[in-house]
This record gives structure tokens, sequence and C-alpha cells, in this order.
């Protein structure tokens, strides 16, 4: 069972073949024989999981439920859970049971499925690699000694894994991406303001976006059905009707014209090229035209994106003063140490890291020179993708300069990490939709292709990824240690 | 841009994180670093650019100013490291 698919899994409850509750129970065990080699969840919600898969045994008994009711999924830990512990992979929240579910966790649970548990991140999603998590690195299941990307590394490793069959991640400069490539897993990051971020921990909050993470195009297609939508809670979700994504996969990609921006082919490594190419022509036998494109500022968005997301989760991250929730300082001398140690000892290194240089960028006389000068490269990149965008319909690349690094490899240099999201920040930064299907395997490690759409155009990106992984199996590979 | 250890620790006050004098030296290396990283910016020119604060230029949504949500204080406290009689306990600010 944990080989299938979220859409294969769903034909095989509805044809009673296993009941959700056998399913569910079936990746409790995986979690149970699995997770202390992997670390990929930090919390496994057990009753809540069989309770759910209960509730959907019985609507499905009676001929009840949706194309989701049964089936099981880990949530991303920086998804508010109710009464269960949402730690953003941090000391700072690790005694933290939310008050309240997110609106994606209340979506995905009104649609019948089954939290098995929350999954391990980057702390407070800062970070590419996993390395940053209080609770320590998760282990890509390709490969142990590499890391499974980030900050999305529970939900990318979990999957690959067959721990569960679908998760949540969310993606503030690739962090659903760049990790669906490492664990050779499909990911979908939608256009800002898609799905809702209420209940979803702020890191920046201009950039951030919840998004589905499973073994298809398919199957995120049904993920985000449940999860897009507009929400008065948010101030910045966007009202504007959800398309029926799976009504869309099978459409003809005949015509349709992918823009390969220059500046992600110059310096690509020689096995990402060849990768790349294999792909390409499979989309010219689908009959899809390719023609060169120029985003001629994108070489500047990690630049850009170090002062924006560094400025707005250091006023995100001000709400963490060990006075209403969270962790606190033992015996504090006065209100100013409160603060001090509480904020001192309760983040790691990389997120204080941040937090300084966001106070800084945005201290009295640097305002101008770092974070409006930011906003202002920031619609530069933007505009370049809009100009692309009136020449072709999708922006075909890669996800990642390289395939997963070794854990322990780029601790030591945080540009180095940074720039291992080179080809998924200008998507943030100008708030498209993009997403990471998996092309191929270099040094016996997925990569992945990254296609980026339109405003609103995610169900051109799952058409598109979907016709590809109809014709090829790299989607299906699986770890052989896991299988 | 090379930042001193005195700048970092009235950043880190700034931001009320405390950091030690050796962890400042590394925290001057790492920022620097960034800061120098980042300063890759000023190779374009910007000054007829419009500040772009929204990717979809969208404005803030504006609501009603009515009670939605429902008082939930016992619930919210009862994750509180210290409350007393409804409310948040602090050290003692005033003398």
């Amino acid at each position: 069972m944990h080989t299938k698919t979220l859409a294969e899994l769903a034909a095989g409850l509805k044809a009673r073949e296993y009941s959700s509750r056998e399913l569910v129970q079936h990746f409790l065990d995986r979690i149970d024989w699995y997770n202390g080699t992997l670390n990929a969840f930090v919390t496994v919600s057990r009753e809540r999981a069989l309770a759910a898969a209960d509730a959907a045994d019985d609507r499905l008994a009676k001929g009840e439920g949706g194309p989701l009711s049964g089936l099981p999924i880990g949530q991303k830990d920086i998804f508010c859970t109710q009464d269960i512990k949402t730690s953003c992979g941090s000391r700072m929240l690790d005694n933290f049971p939310a008050p309240y579910d997110a609106t994606v966790v209340t979506k995905l649970q009104d649609a019948g499925t089954a939290l098995l548990g929350k999954l391990n991140m980057d702390e407070f999603a800062m970070g590419s690699s996993n390395e940053t998590s209080f609770y320590g690195p998760v282990k890509n299941p390709w490969d142990l000694d590499c890391v499974p990307g980030g900050s999305s590394g529970g939900s990318a490793a979990a999957v690959a894994a067959g721990l569960a069959p679908a998760a949540t991640g969310t993606d503030t400069g690739g962090s659903i991406r760049q990790p669906a490539a490492f664990c050779g897993i499909t990911g979908v990051k939608p256009t800002y303001g898609r799905v809702s971020r209420w209940g979803m921990i702020a890191f920046a909050s201009s950039l951030d976006q919840g998004g589905p993470m499973a073994r298809s195009a398919e199957d995120c297609a049904l993920l985000l059905q449940a999860m897009a939508g507009f929400d008065a809670r948010d101030s910045t979700s966007v009202d504007q009707p959800v398309p029926d994504y799976s009504a869309a996969l099978n459409d003809s990609l005949e015509g349709l014209r992918i823009g390969l921006p220059s500046e992600f082919f110059s310096d690509l490594d020689q096995r990402m090229a060849a990768v790349l190419d294999a792909a390409m022509n499979e989309y010219r036998k689908l009959g899809v035209e390719f023609k060169e494109v120029s985003l001629p500022n994108i070489g500047l968005s990690v630049p850009a994106y170090y002062v924006i997301a560094p400025s707005e989760c250091s006023s995100n991250l001000a709400r963490y003063d060990g006075v209403r929730y969270g962790y606190r300082c033992e015996d504090p001398r006065d209100l100013e140490d409160l603060y001090m140690r509480t904020r001192g000892e309760g983040f790691g290194a990389e997120v204080k890291r941040r937090i300084l240089i966001g106070t800084y960028a945005l201290s009295a006389g640097y305002y101008d020179a770092y974070y409006l000068k930011a906003q202002k490269v920031r619609r530069l990149i933007a505009d370049d993708f809009k100009q692309v965008f009136e020449d072709v319909d999708v922006i075909l690349g890669p996800t990642t300069p390289t395939p997963a690094f070794g854990i322990g490899e780029k601790t030591g240099d945080p540009i180095s990490m940074y720039l291992s999201d080179i080809y998924t920040i200008a998507v943030n930064l100008a708030g498209l939709p993009g997403m990471s299907i998996p092309a191929g395997f270099i040094d016996g490690k997925p990569v992945g292709l990254q296609l980026i759409g339109g405003y609103f155009g995610e169900a051109r990106l799952l058409n598109v990824a979907h016709r590809y992984q109809q014709v090829t199996d790299w989607h299906r590979k699986i770890p052989e240690a896991f299988a | 841009m090379s930042l001193t250890i005195d700048e970092v620790l009235k950043i880190a006050t700034l931001a009320r994180i405390r950091i030690d004098e050796n962890e400042a030296e590394s925290y001057a290396q790492d920022l620097s670093g960034i800061l120098d990283f980042v300063a890759q910016m000023s190779s374009v020119d910007t000054s007829e650019v419009e500040p772009m604060a929204h990717p979809l230029d969208l404005p803030q949504r504006l609501r009603p100013d009515e009670v939605t949500e429902a008082n939930q204080r016992e619930r919210f406290q009862a994750i509180a490291p210290a409350v007393e009689a409804g409310l948040y306990l602090v050290p003692q600010v005033i003398e």
C-alpha cells in the first residue's frame, strides 16, 4: 500500500480491498519501523489518525465521501494542530500544543483525510537542508548520509520512504520544491494567496505559501483542490474561484509554448543539463514547442531574498517573547532579561542569524539601502516574468543546481547553503506558482524538473506535469531500503 | 561591509536576543558575509522602480470592525508559562 499513489489508494478503499483503518495502521506501523532511521516525524498523532479513519470508514460504507476520504497524510509541523504539539522545528515551541487547527488542517480534515502526525522541518522553515531543526536532521531515504532538502524535509522524506502517501509543505524560497527534488517526489508551491496562511506559522509573510507534496501530479491536484480557496481569516488570501484541478490533468499539450530561461542553463551542471534534455525530448513528443527566453535580473533574486525574508522574519518572530506561550527562560532577573534569554536560548543559530540581519536591515538609517532596495529589485524580477509570460505558457528549468548534498557539507557556510535555492527563490519573490517533478537520477540520487506558471496557473502546471508522468516513470521509483 | 562585535551586540539588543561575546565574533563574520553578498543588489539602477510590497499588487483587504472570534482566554492561557487571575505574569517592572 505504501508504494501507491493517493488516487490508487482511494480506488482501493472504494473497492473495499482494505479499510481506512487498515490503511492508516499500515502507515503508523511503517512510521514505527522507520522513523528512528529517518527522523521525519516529530510527533505521531495515532489516536487522531485512527479516529478519522473510523469516521471515514463509516462514510465509505454508506457510499459517501470524497476523493480524499480515509487517506492518511502528514502535516508539516508549521501548521497548527489543536492540542497536538506544533513545534515549527524549534525549541521555542517544543512545549506548544496549538490551541486551534490551521485552515489547511481543517480543510484536509473536512475532506476526510487522517492526520498521521507532524513532520520535521528546518527551524521556523529557515533552511535548505533540514539541519537547523531542534529535533536534528532528517535523512534522505535515497542516501542516509545526505540531506532531504528543506525546509519541508520531513514531509519529502516521509513521502519518498512511504511513511505517508502525501504531506503538506510550505515554500518561502523553495522549501517545497527543493526537498521534493532531493527526495524524488512531486511538490507544488501555489500562487501567493491561493492557500490560506491562517494557522501556518509565519516566517516571511509576503513570500510564504503552503502546498501539497505527494508521489504524483495527480495526487497534488487532489490535495490542492482541498487546500486552496479564499479564507477571510488570512488578510492576504485572494478571493478567486478554485478551478477543477483534476479535470484539466489530461489536456493536450499540443502547441503549448514552454520557455527556457537562458540564465537557468548557462552555468548548469552537465549531468543536470542531460536530465533536462531528456525531459525536453519527452515534451517535444507531446507536441510542446520550446522557446529560449530571458530573465535578466534573476541573478539578483538570492541577494534580494536575503534582505526581504530576514526583515519579515525579524518582525514576525518578535512575538516569541516568553510571555504568552512557548519557551521561557529560567528565573529571569527582570523583563529585559526574560526577553533576551528566552530568545537567546529558544532560537537556534540560523534563526538568530536571520533575525539579526533583518533587524539590521530595518534599523534606522538602513531601510532605504536594504529593504526598500530589495523591494525594488523584486519588482524588476517580477516584471521579467511578466514579460516572458507574454510569449510562453510555462517556464521549465532545473529545481536545484545539484542532487542532495551531504549532511554537514554546507552548514559552515550560510551563503553556499542559500545558493542551493538559486532556481526557486525568484518564483516566491514574484508570487508565481511553481512545482518540482522527479526527472531522473544523478549518482543514484533523484533530481527534479521545475515548472513555473503564470499567476493562478496551477491547473496548467499540474496538467504539464501529469502528461510527463504518463510517459515516464521517474515518479514511481522507490528507494530500495524502503520498498 | 564589515560589522564589528560591538555593532553585532547592539543589533542583538535591538532584536532582544542574548548572545555572548564569543558568539558575537562568529555572528559578526557571518552577518558581514551576508551583507557583502546582498550588496550585489547595487549593481542595478532602481531609481525609477516602484517598490513591490505585494506579489499581486493587491491592497490590504479591510473588514468591518466587528467581533468575529469567540473569547477563548482560558484556552489560550492554559499554555502560557505563568498566569494568575486571567493575567500573564512577568517579572516585576515597577519598583
